[in-house]
């Protein structure tokens, strides 16, 4: 809940942790164990220890001679890869190694239509949500709500309303699934995290209203289209959509029943941040700017002629003129222009050209993508971009990931639990297909990071502060474990169909040789050879402060 | 020696007794402080209803509590000549506070005025003077267990290992538990068998040697290995007398054994406040979130058992909500609200603090309840009241807030 965090200033002493860490860092960089010895160690090993179900995983390492024409991976190439995408698989590495740096941050920002393994695609395209149309689900859902209210109370009813419920739970765990698989084998990665990016910085709670049936439709159109593309954009499509609107109660929004949840929300969390120079009277006025701008998965609404030609509607979205306040607002010390609809946009157009809305964003993402407490001229040249191009998002991402202090910060960003668990699956299955993504969402609601299921607007926090607690260091460690001593049910059968394969997560495998072994500090090292078994020596890898931190 | 100054006096014999650890038991005796932080900003409104004010029933023509019933043991319960308890806690805070162990302060709060949620939270929860650029890494309990800690060690007390009795009850840690003592975490709504052995959660430790995290992975594993055991130990002694709680009674149930037994100050958070559309009256949403904060409140009184009366619940919020429903049948972001002061031995049964008349004119800008009383000065002088702190460690705790004595304890 400290999404303001990047805003304070630490009065306080320095924490000795923060030098400590640096040291590390500094031990990290140095050539502490050569290559071989290292191999030596991690064959004997998997020679002596292991117990792992089925045996084949125990293997030679694999060869290398593909590798040898590349350059070897830096740390910092490694990290560098590692925040950019949602952590390392062997391709991504391979891309990044044949590409170099801008080449691939260029790919990155142009995502690809095949960026998806051909099982996976399929799967995805199974899924009902793929093909959902909100305003279709939304007038069905109100005939079925008429339906069961008009029943007798008794056994029928509840099972009615529980076939509903059922309906809207699988169709909330839809999104959830499609967005668990692209994290973890789109080669895409940047535009994966750009969509988690945008879409807590838009939170919407799916328990709330119907927005289960909506999440999806949510992700998929109103996120996913503009992530690289202008902030404005951006913000009118999440504005447009019912999920939105009913989460912050807009559709409830009308000239003389003002509800200015939204209005404020709009600006404290989606554009100026608090401080951001606007004021109470400006969220009473944004407010009323907003009157009539709601959802209907109905019949058009019988208006005046005069009004007519000011009614809007587009899916499930509707501005309704009758319900609008016409009358004169300013808006941040200007005259709100236009009459209506209209109205809306000239508003959202003039907070996005705010130069607090520019540093209020450029700051979520450094955050986000650098350090709990991002350089300020990296932030400030971000903003500068953010400002010249229109709020071109792909090109504030290109001066952020390209910058010398971005370089610079590398290796001490914590991984939230989103980051923490993708990055565990796809290191451990390197671009095997799983099957059940359910492990992966219990994992993720145990660690209080449930995808759509922050319950307030502000998202969920960026920073350490919020991750690292004892309670919840012990509980990621439990996870590791899960995750490092066997398939987890992940390739159990989901929703009653049958699963095509089994695994067990493959840590000690290429991966780890090229991009992870040279770079482990001494204490992982240490404790690495003290593993008495591979699933422990999984568990303890992926517990380790190495793969925690990017 | 009554109750109250027996609850005085735990807080002088805790600060020399000294206490082997944070993972050990807390003496006997000691000051226990529970926060509870209602996120959302509740609406306080309609938990403590100002039913002689004419004003409140025209402002809520659809979402008003009907004025208590001579007589009637159901609806809302007059607790004076203006004021009246919401009946979804009748039976149980209605019930302490018939007990004398609940006070109620309304027009209580922060001067932010920002009514965003996240700010406010964020100002209550670090506790330092608006204005001033903030540290994220000082709350206020945090810097009050610092505070016991450099009063512990100065006493002749074990310093640090002492005032660490301090827990919150959440999954993450709270901004108000930031400081320089480390506080451990652990939500208690599952406590099952902990999956490392000692020589795991050794190597583990080991890991972060050195590493700015080194003391929560070292506390996270011993917590949760601590609390497992508590717990399977309990669920084995006392079947036969097993209460049937679920949901937030089931974790307050526990929290009270915990601070029975070992923790001297905790905090916990309930979310689901945030009432702006239906929030219904005297049954609806805020009526069922009210009453099962009510009945986990009681269940936490009985765990305690006789500490009860050596402890101190307050119940706040980031702020109160419009006076007026909004055109939705909800209410909006407001400012002030109504403290709860629960415990054994609190001066209860009373209304406390600054009042002022609730009519059209007196809203505080036309829509909230004003503040007249200022969280950090009620909190400073009920600590003081408490720990004995003098002047120089309360403004510690809360720079530039005096303290007020509302004689609370």
């Amino acid at each position: 809940m400290t999404i303001h965090t990047t805003a304070c200033q630490f009065e306080g002493p320095l924490p000795a942790g923060v030098l400590a860490s640096e040291a590390a860092g500094e031990a990290a960089r140095a050539p502490a164990i050569a290559l071989a010895i290292a191999l030596a160690i991690a064959l004997a090993l998997l020679a002596g220890g292991c117990a792992a179900p089925g045996g084949s995983q125990v293997a030679a390492p694999p060869p290398r001679a593909t590798a040898a024409a590349l350059p070897v991976l830096r740390r910092e190439d490694a990290l560098w890869l590692e925040r950019v995408n949602f952590g390392l698989d062997s391709a991504s590495v391979a891309d990044y190694q044949r590409l170099g740096r801008v080449r691939y941050l260029e790919r990155q920002l142009q995502p690809q239509d095949a960026a998806l393994p051909a099982p996976i695609a399929a799967e995805i395209g199974a899924l009902e949500v793929t093909h959902s149309d909100p305003k279709e689900w939304l007038a069905d859902l109100n005939a079925q709500y008429k339906v069961i209210n008009a029943m007798p109370d008794g056994p029928d009813k509840e099972a009615a309303r529980k076939t509903l419920n059922d309906r809207g739970n699988r169709l909330g765990y839809e999104a959830v699934r499609r967005d668990l698989l692209r994290a973890v084998y789109s080669t895409s990665q940047l535009e994966e995290q750009m969509v988690w990016f945008w879409q807590n910085h838009f939170s919407v709670f799916q328990y709330k209203a119907n927005l289960r049936w909506l999440v999806g439709d949510y992700a998929e159109h109103a996120i996913r289209p503009h992530v690289f593309g202008h902030f404005r954009d951006l913000v009118m499509a999440t504005l447009e959509h019912p999920a939105m609107l009913q989460y912050l109660d807009n559709n409830q929004n009308a000239a003389g029943h003002i509800n200015e949840n939204y209005a404020r929300e709009l600006m404290e969390l989606h554009t100026l941040g608090v401080g951001g120079g606007y004021t109470q009277q400006d969220v009473q006025n944004l407010a009323r700017v907003l009157t009539g701008v709601g959802v209907n998965a109905g019949d058009a609404p019988k208006l005046k002629p005069e009004l007519q030609r000011l009614y809007v509607r587009h899916g499930a979205f509707e501005f309704n003129p009758a319900r609008h306040d016409f009358g004169a607002k300013t808006l941040l010390g200007h005259p709100v222009e236009g009459h209506g609809f209209d109205e809306v946009e000239h508003a959202v157009a003039l907070i996005v050209a705010q130069p607090a809305c520019a540093r209020f964003v450029s700051r979520q993402l450094a955050t986000y993508f650098i350090a709990d407490n991002p350089p300020p001229a990296l932030v400030e040249r971000m903003a500068q971009t953010f400002m010249h191009t229109d709020g071109d998002i792909a090109a504030v991402l290109r001066t952020m990931l390209l910058a010398r202090e971005f370089n610079a910060a590398l290796g001490g960003k914590f991984k939230d639990p989103m980051r923490f668990v993708v990055s565990a699956v796809r290191y451990a299955y390197d671009g095997r297909p799983i099957y059940n993504t359910r492990p992966m969402l219990n994992w993720l609601n145990s660690l209080g990071e449930g995808p759509y299921n922050h319950q307030t607007p502000d998202g969920y926090p960026l920073t350490e502060l919020n991750w690292a607690s004892a309670g919840q260091m012990s509980r990621r460690f439990e996870i590791a474990r899960s995750i490092g001593s066997g398939n987890a049910g992940l390739f159990d059968p989901e929703d009653g169909k049958a699963a095509a394969a089994t695994g067990f997560p493959q840590l000690s495998n290429r991966l780890y040789f090229e991009a992870v072994e040279p770079f482990l500090a001494a204490h992982t090292k240490d404790a690495l050879n003290r593993a008495n078994s591979q699933q422990e020596w999984n568990t303890f890898l992926l517990a380790a402060p190495d793969f925690n931190y990017e | 020696m009554n109750r109250r100054h027996l609850l005085k006096m735990g807080g002088a014999a805790l600060l020399s007794a000294g206490v082997s650890g944070r993972l050990y038991a807390a003496p006997a005796g000691g000051p226990r402080f529970l926060l509870v932080f209602l996120r959302g900003g509740y609406d306080s409104t309609n938990l403590l209803i100002p039913y002689s004010s004419s004003f409140y029933y025209e402002a809520r023509p659809n979402i008003a509590i009907a004025k208590p019933q001579a007589g009637s043991n159901t609806g809302a319960l007059a607790l004076d000549g203006d004021w009246a308890l919401a009946p979804a806690v009748r039976d149980t805070i209605g019930t302490l506070y018939a007990q004398r162990q609940v006070a109620f302060i309304p027009f209580a709060g922060t001067d932010d005025l920002t009514r965003s949620h996240f700010e406010t939270q964020d100002s209550i929860e670090l506790g330092q003077p608006i204005g001033a650029g903030r540290n994220f890494r000082s709350g206020f309990l945090g810097r009050l267990s610092d505070t016991l800690v450099a009063g512990s060690a100065a006493a002749g007390g074990s310093g640090a290992s002492d005032a660490t009795a301090s827990i919150s009850f959440t999954d993450a840690l709270p901004l108000a538990f930031e400081g320089n003592a480390t506080v451990p975490n652990l939500s208690l709504k599952n406590v099952g068998k902990p999956p490392f052995d000692a020589r795991q959660a050794a190597i583990l430790s080991d890991m972060y040697a050195g590493h700015h995290l080194q003391s929560a992975v070292r506390d996270g594993l011993e917590l949760r290995q601590e609390v497992a055991q508590t717990f399977a130990d309990e669920m084995n002694a006392a079947n036969r007398n097993a209460i049937n709680t679920k949901g937030f009674e089931l974790e307050a149930e526990r929290m009270g054994k915990l601070m029975r037994d070992k923790y001297r100050i905790g905090f916990i958070d309930v979310g689901g406040w945030d009432t702006h559309v239906n929030e219904g009256g005297a049954e609806g949403t805020l009526a069922t979130n009210l009453s099962s904060l009510g009945r986990g409140l009681q269940v936490f009184s009985q765990s305690l058992g006789a500490e009860w009366n050596n402890t101190v619940v307050v119940v706040l919020s980031e702020f109160g909500r419009t006076f007026r429903e909004n055109g939705n049948r909800g209410t909006d972001h407001g400012h002030g609200t109504v403290y709860w002061i629960l415990g054994g031995s609190v001066n209860g049964g009373t209304i406390r603090g600054e009042q002022q008349r609730l009519a059209r004119g007196t809203l505080f800008q036309d829509r909230d309840y004003a503040v007249l009383n200022d969280y950090r000065s009620v909190l400073g002088g009920l600590f003081h009241s408490l720990w004995d702190l003098s002047p120089t460690q309360l403004g510690r705790v809360f720079q530039d807030a005096p303290p007020v004595d509302l004689k609370l304890v």
